[in-house]
């Protein structure tokens, strides 16, 4: 059992997703700190792909500013290396496939070891193709997530005997984004999950604002926020960190509410 | 344990949102029904015959022959169906199949038009709703194939991220696609992306090799020496290979878009400057950085403007039953200009990709030796373009 754990151990989990480099690396070592200090449980680190099809206007628009500043896998390895030395609280990447098999599968997984990366979420790897990749991810202690859609039906039960870490519940059809409202009945995908495992769920794609957090929280393990963390960044660019600080706590004391 | 599916080798699979995975199985449950039923097969064979006009003929091209001076010259004349190019074969049966899957919408992404313009006609014509995504760099270049979409009552949407162009538009298609499944089918355009596509894609565009197989042999008695096709991501070139490629006397060559040249950035060469990787739902050769970073990539010809190539031809590569070649833009308008001037045929600016490479194979192959070259689409839709290259400005 890896670190992730840890952070579902602090009543329901609160986890922002960063992309590491936007606008550049300094700001998002500012910015992790600044979340894991006000209540952050488990911090997401995106590392930038030129074609991220998962995700909507927002995130894209993070990945290519920080690929425009020249933010590569090696330089967020060594990012993560440096923020080990005093944030505790549980690292996943979250990126694409491409990023992992063309650094080698392997030497991508040893770095994770070697510089504190508790997991990986790759959204386009679905259930079919992971062995690929888990196997190797299994031998570096790195937990490959599992995600489970709205339209995952019947694949719930396989996928989330097989899960580790924890599971990502994508809340709604479509890209990642702030939606006004998400329709899915996410209690009824987790009552299949735990029928099956005893794995952690967390909810992602959609929320933004503390209520929705709290509601999605209330059902499930924790909420995942991305774009409306990344707006904060595109706002505010390099003195982010602070009003990033802000919205966690206010986010975190919302779902622990849940 | 799980297991992946579609593989030509180690390239293809599905590497795709989980968000989409019940919808291509859903795809290939229908895909697996239906391409052994009778009636569906009986419905395709009157579209493609009565609606789109094949068989294409295989044109002995003597002129062409004479002026090379070497090998006799056959082309495949994918340019006479219907909409213009080889890709309402695949359309149609994509359309069919996804009216008997209960689908009332059709989303497609395209880099020419000639896909999009395929796909807006079979929505009319089977009364679907149709969206086609579409690089904004490339509704500049083919205005014309823009104005017919919009014509046939699609909705064009242009697509402003990334390079603006063909990959810009599959990764679009894509998003919308995980955001409306359940009454919308993706038409993918090519032999790429998410297993079951590439086989879809590839059995429906077989029917340029099936019947240029009978129509050689009717004509000559003999298999051809050579197929030459152009590859962007790889749709005619495979259906030009596909009933060959068991005889290893017929050399298979795909002919690249190389834009200003392999050495340069400005190239869209995929087998020859890439490497192995994951994008667009399949693993194959993409060009990309060493950090994976997908690379922008360039053409005069937006239907080759793609930075990955089909799983397939990937492994007819790795086991060298296909040659890939590369062409620049300077080679591509001669051949263009060439076969318009030689023979009375404008051939799509893709397809001038692979009549560059017989011109320069044909000249250095005996007279009694046989090619047969896919002209996989009509150059109307370039002209314009062409002129621009040439320095000459028409108005459309």
């Amino acid at each position: 059992m890896s670190n992730i754990r840890s952070a579902f151990e602090n009543g329901k989990a609160f986890i922002p997703f960063i992309t590491c480099g936007d606008p550049d690396l300094e700001t998002t070592a500012k910015v992790v700190r600044a979340a894991a200090e006000n209540g952050a449980d488990l911090i997401e680190l995106g590392i930038p792909f030129s074609d991220p099809t998962a995700e909507g206007p927002v995130i894209q628009g993070a990945n290519i500013r920080a690929l425009a500043g020249g933010v590569t896998t090696d330089k967020v390895f060594e990012l993560v290396k440096e923020l080990r030395k005093d944030v505790k609280i549980p690292f996943v990447f979250m990126t694409y496939a491409n990023v992992v098999f063309s650094y080698d599968a392997e030497r991508f997984m040893a770095r994770c070891c070697e510089c504190g990366v508790d997991g990986i979420i790759l959204p386009d790897l679905p259930f079919e193709e992971k062995d690929e990749f888990s196997a190797v991810a299994k031998q570096y202690g790195v937990d490959l997530i599992s995600l489970i859609a709205p339209t995952s039906e019947n694949r719930i039960a396989m996928i989330a005997k097989e899960a580790e870490g924890f599971i990502y519940i994508v809340s709604s059809l479509g890209v990642t984004g702030m939606r006004s409202e998400i329709t899915t009945n996410i209690g009824d995908l987790v009552k299949v999950v735990r029928e099956n495992t005893n794995v952690p769920c967390a909810v992602g794609f959609g929320i933004s604002k503390p209520e929705q957090a709290q509601a999605m929280a209330a059902v499930s393990d924790g909420a995942i926020v991305g774009s409306a963390i990344i707006k904060i960044l595109e706002k505010y660019g390099k003195d982010a960190a602070p009003y990033v600080g802000e919205y966690v706590k206010e986010m975190k004391e919302a779902v622990a509410k849940a | 344990m799980s297991q992946s599916k579609g593989r030509f080798g180690v390239h293809g699979g599905q590497y795709i949102p989980e968000t989409l995975m019940n919808a291509i199985i859903e795809l290939e449950e229908a895909y697996d029904h239906y391409k052994n039923d009778p009636e569906f097969n009986r419905e395709l064979t009157e579209l493609l015959n009565n609606y789109a006009g094949r068989p294409s003929l295989l044109y002995r091209a003597d002129k062409l022959t004479r002026e090379l001076g070497g090998a006799k010259i056959y082309l495949k004349r994918e340019d006479l169906n219907h909409t213009g190019s080889h890709k309402i074969n695949n359309v149609l049966g994509q359309a069919l199949l996804a009216k008997k899957m209960s689908k009332k919408r059709l989303i497609a992404e395209t880099g020419a038009g000639q896909h999009g313009v395929a796909t807006a006609t079979a929505a009319a014509l089977l009364d679907m709703e149709c969206v086609v995504f579409m690089g904004e760099e490339d509704t500049k270049r083919q205005a014309l194939n823009v104005y017919r979409m919009k014509l046939l009552g699609a909705d064009v949407v242009p697509v402003k991220t990334g390079t603006a162009t063909l990959k810009d538009a599959v990764s679009e298609a894509m998003r919308e696609w995980t955001s409306r499944i359940s009454d919308t089918h993706y038409c993918l355009g090519s032999v790429m992306g998410p297993h079951p596509f590439p086989t879809i894609v590839r059995d429906f565009q077989a029917v340029i090799s099936r019947e240029s197989r009978a129509q050689i042999l009717e004509a000559e008695g003999r298999l051809p020496d050579a197929v030459i096709a152009c590859v962007g991501g790889g749709s005619n070139a495979i259906g030009s290979f596909y009933h060959y490629i068991p005889d290893e006397g017929v050399r298979l060559i795909g002919c690249e878009a190389a834009g200003r040249g392999i050495d340069s950035f400005e190239t869209a060469a995929t087998v020859n400057t890439g490497r192995i990787g994951i994008f667009h739902g399949m693993k194959s050769y993409f060009c990309q950085d060493e950090y994976g970073q997908i690379a922008p990539v360039y053409s005069i010809s937006a239907g080759l403007d793609y930075p990955g190539v089909g799983p397939e031809h990937a492994h007819l590569h790795d086991i060298g039953r296909a040659e890939y070649v590369p062409i620049t833009d300077d080679e591509a308008v001669n051949a263009f200009e060439y076969l318009s001037r030689t023979e009375g045929i404008i051939p799509a600016i893709e397809s001038a990709h692979a009549i560059a490479y017989a011109m320069k194979l044909a000249p250095t192959m005996d007279k009694d030796k046989i090619i047969i070259v896919t002209v996989s689409g009509r150059g109307d839709k370039d002209c314009a373009a062409i002129a621009r290259y040439r320095g000459e400005d028409i108005y459309e």
